[in-house]
């Protein structure tokens, strides 16, 4: 396979992954708009960070209002985390890889693109909002269905595979840090109502809020929420899982290929440390420093992978 | 000509069809109009769904579009057919050999029959061609001859594709299509198969390995990328011959052949199926500034390190000037009279061929000798006054850069509009494919539809359309 090509598919899934951890994120934002009565300002800046655009949305934007943010995470073409955005990028990077995938796979991408440029063209009202949220997810569900139906499971299947826990990884660890300030008086004083909503802000941005209770019986516990979205490995969008998925897939390209690299060493290192965590250890370290490590982590085993099978040269 | 021109019409003669169109008629009068429109809808939808689009050159923004398909077929009968092919093949073999001599001893100069200026100081030959010999000696893999028709018999070459014909993804798509939609009619009319091109295509590819081919050749298509207006062709060659689909900083020269940077380290690549042009080939020796080649590229090709598809140099064989010669090179290199007619041609270069050509600009069709894709071009019957006028300038300016033809009476194939069945102008491009051993024929080609009434223009970039083409099994 080519270097190109097991980027443009890399790249492909991290960004399809990117359209619906954002479309989540919304959701979740929205929520808590909604069920506080009116949105806060701070709420809606958190959900920005979290999408990483503080400075970007700052330089277009004077004050963090709902719709503003809505439109921007959505629909702006200059904010690369956008679902627009994203989606145009995933479409564009399946075009560079398209003799790599199944008709099915490409029918599946370039119909959500079209779907979804169709339905953003405009900005989303209100009432509509939780439609089009829901057609993001939906689009990407099939992408992937259609990823898992009809794809040989070789190389390309680990590189798409790859980006897709990369990207969630990441994206999960920000969803954690960004609301860890915004709960850090929380862990001190466990158990006001308000700060339970935060923490089930959490769950709903990682679709973990159904699992969560199914699996507590319903009691809102913030370290419990943390321990199920780290280190749950039932958990699909859990760091645990994730990470366990990437080491996993990079083991699968070191059979195939007969060749270990050092990108190998490195997911072996995140999966041992987090295999051997307890969400203990981890508050008392401190989770914001563990987070910001964990996201250093996994940006670099992202370049080194890049390197490892040529991407770019 | 005085009063409405005729022209001759492939599905009706008077009111009843012509012979290949029988069953195809019958079929249709038994259709209710509005299914079909329907139907015609859908495939629309097809399309767009599939992401058979192409780009716009010189549009406002990278806007991908789609070639309206029409869902009337073209149909030949199987002797129709055998007819043209055999006027195809002879034209080809004469092309290569033509090719072959330009590039080596040049025995057509020798002889007279072309002026030696019209290749010495002609763009498309590429003197780094001298003296080199192509795997298995040839030049053209793959050709496109556009051919028009005038009358039951009569069927003229437009021009020659020599450098990189496109346009063969939607012959195949095209026959997807109808296959999808109207199954019924495809078990009520045996129509030969085309779905085996991309096969042929490898096979072909595959038989014009170089010398430093050991095993199984690997064969890919170098495409400039996404941004190309025909990318998606590109991809899907690639895709249906099994090949990999390179662009040319995914290449580079290791150990004395051009090798892809995979997954696991450079591989060597046999036979590149290059759709990029000559001039971005090799940046060392021809445009530096390319960023689409592999610097290096010709050198191991001149050293039987890899074949390119088409060779380099291929373009001075369908140069608009030198085409009005092509009767003579038929018959200089097979010994026979061409079987497929040219049209007549005005060299403007001709002081007393541009003197007519000036005086009947209305009348002629004009061409820029280098142009392709329809710009540039002037259709003195459609002109307005003022872009007679404009055209007069350049033609005075630049006579040698020009040639005239007569205005053809292209025939017609109805397409559904609105109303019902209505006839356009059609032109035909079949594919052939070239290897050491043997030229190959797909029966039919690309029929490419002007979808303005009275238009004699078919390019997708001037709002031309295309149909599926069938060639029956008589």
């Amino acid at each position: 396979m080519l270097g190109k090509t097991a980027g443009g598919l890399f790249w492909m899934f991290r960004y399809l992954e990117r359209s619906e951890n954002t479309a989540r994120l919304i959701d979740a934002g929205f929520r808590m708009a909604l069920v506080r009565g009116g949105a806060l300002a701070e709420e809606w800046a958190s959900v920005i960070d979290t999408a990483g655009a503080r400075a970007a949305y700052l330089a277009k934007h004077g004050s963090f209002e709902g719709p503003l943010v809505v439109d921007f995470l959505l629909r702006d073409p200059e904010n690369p985390s956008s679902v627009v955005s994203a989606i145009e990028a995933a479409r564009s990077n399946a075009r560079l890889v398209r003799t790599a995938l199944t008709r099915e796979v490409w029918e599946a991408t370039n119909e959500a693109w079209m779907a979804l440029k169709e339905a953003l063209r405009r900005p989303v009202r209100e009432p509509d909002l939780p439609h089009v949220l829901e057609l993001v997810r939906q689009r990407s569900a099939l992408v992937r269905g259609a990823l898992h139906g009809s794809m040989l499971r070789n190389d390309g299947y680990d590189f798409a595979r790859i980006g897709t826990f990369l990207e969630r990884a990441d994206n999960t660890a920000r969803i954690l840090d960004v609301k860890y300030y915004v709960l850090l008086p929380s862990l001190a004083q466990i158990g006001s109502s308000l700060d339970n909503m935060q923490w089930e802000t959490v769950l709903r941005s990682v679709a973990g809020q159904r699992a969560y209770r199914w699996l507590t019986g319903g009691e809102i516990m913030p370290m419990g929420i943390a321990e199920f979205v780290i280190l749950d490995r039932r958990m699909p969008r859990s760091l645990a899982f994730s990470v366990a998925k990437l080491a996993n897939n990079l083991g699968y390209l070191e059979r195939e290929y007969g060749m270990r690299h050092r990108c190998h060493d490195m997911v072996a290192a995140l999966h041992a440390g987090l295999s051997g965590q307890t969400i203990d250890a981890i508050f008392e370290h401190g989770l914001h420093e563990f987070l910001t490590g964990f996201l250093r982590d996994i940006a670099a085993l992202g370049l080194q992978i890049e390197q490892d099978y040529r991407f770019y040269g | 000509m005085s009063g409405e021109p005729r022209f001759f019409d492939e599905m009706r003669s008077g009111d009843a069809p012509r012979p290949p169109y029988a069953e195809y008629d019958r079929w249709f009068r038994a259709e209710d109009l509005s299914r079909l429109r329907r139907k015609s809808e859908e495939a629309e939808t097809f399309f767009r769904r599939t992401g058979i689009t192409f780009n716009v050159y010189g549009a406002a923004e990278a806007d991908e579009r789609l070639i309206p398909f029409d869902i009337v077929p073209r149909i030949l009968s199987g002797r129709e057919w055998s007819r043209l092919a055999r006027g195809i093949e002879q034209r080809v073999r004469a092309i290569n050999a033509f090719l072959h001599d330009i590039y080596h001893r040049q025995e057509i100069l020798r002889a007279g029959r072309i002026p030696k200026e019209l290749v010495a100081q002609n763009d498309a030959f590429l003197p780094q061609m001298i003296g080199v010999t192509p795997p298995g000696g040839v030049y053209t893999h793959i050709v496109g001859i556009d051919l028009v028709r005038t009358g039951e018999d009569e069927f003229y070459v437009l021009e020659d594709n020599a450098r990189t014909p496109s346009g063969v993804s939607y012959m195949l798509e095209n026959r997807e299509t109808m296959l999808q939609m109207f199954p019924e009619l495809f078990t009520r009319i045996r129509v030969r198969p085309v779905s085996d091109y991309p096969t042929r295509l490898r096979r072909s590819l595959a038989a014009s390995a170089p010398p430093a081919c050991s095993g199984k050749p690997v064969v890919a298509v170098l495409t400039p990328g996404i941004h190309n207006s025909a990318y998606f062709e590109h991809s899907f060659l690639a895709d249906q011959m099994g090949a990999e689909l390179v662009e040319g900083h995914d290449l580079r020269v290791v150990d004395g052949r051009i090798a892809m940077r995979t997954t696991q380290g450079y591989q060597p690549i046999d036979v590149l199926y290059r759709r990029v042009d000559d001039d971005f080939l090799d940046p060392l020796i021809f445009r530096p500034d390319s960023l689409l080649g592999v610097p290096g590229v010709f050198d191991i090709y001149r050293a039987g390190g890899v074949t390119i598809a088409n060779a380099p140099g291929t373009g001075i064989a369908d140069d608009k000037a030198i085409y009005s010669y092509m009767p003579d090179i038929v018959e200089f290199y097979t010994g026979e009279t061409a079987l497929l007619q040219n049209v007549p041609t005005w060299r403007c270069s001709d002081p007393s061929a541009l003197a007519y050509v000036l005086e009947h600009l209305s009348e002629l069709v004009v061409k820029e000798v280098h142009g392709s894709g329809g710009y540039g071009m002037l259709v003195g019957p459609a002109a307005s006054r003022k872009e007679l006028a404009a055209f007069r300038e350049k033609l005075v300016a630049r006579p040698a850069n020009y040639i005239a033809q007569p205005t053809l009476a292209l025939s017609t194939v109805p397409i559904l509009t609105k109303a019902g069945l209505a006839p356009r102008h059609v032109d035909l491009r079949p594919y052939v494919l070239v290897s050491p051993d043997r030229i190959d024929l797909v029966p039919g080609g690309l029929t490419r539809v002007a979808l303005k009434r009275g238009s004699l223009v078919v390019n997708s970039s001037q709002g031309g359309g295309t149909k599926d083409t069938w060639v029956l099994e008589d």
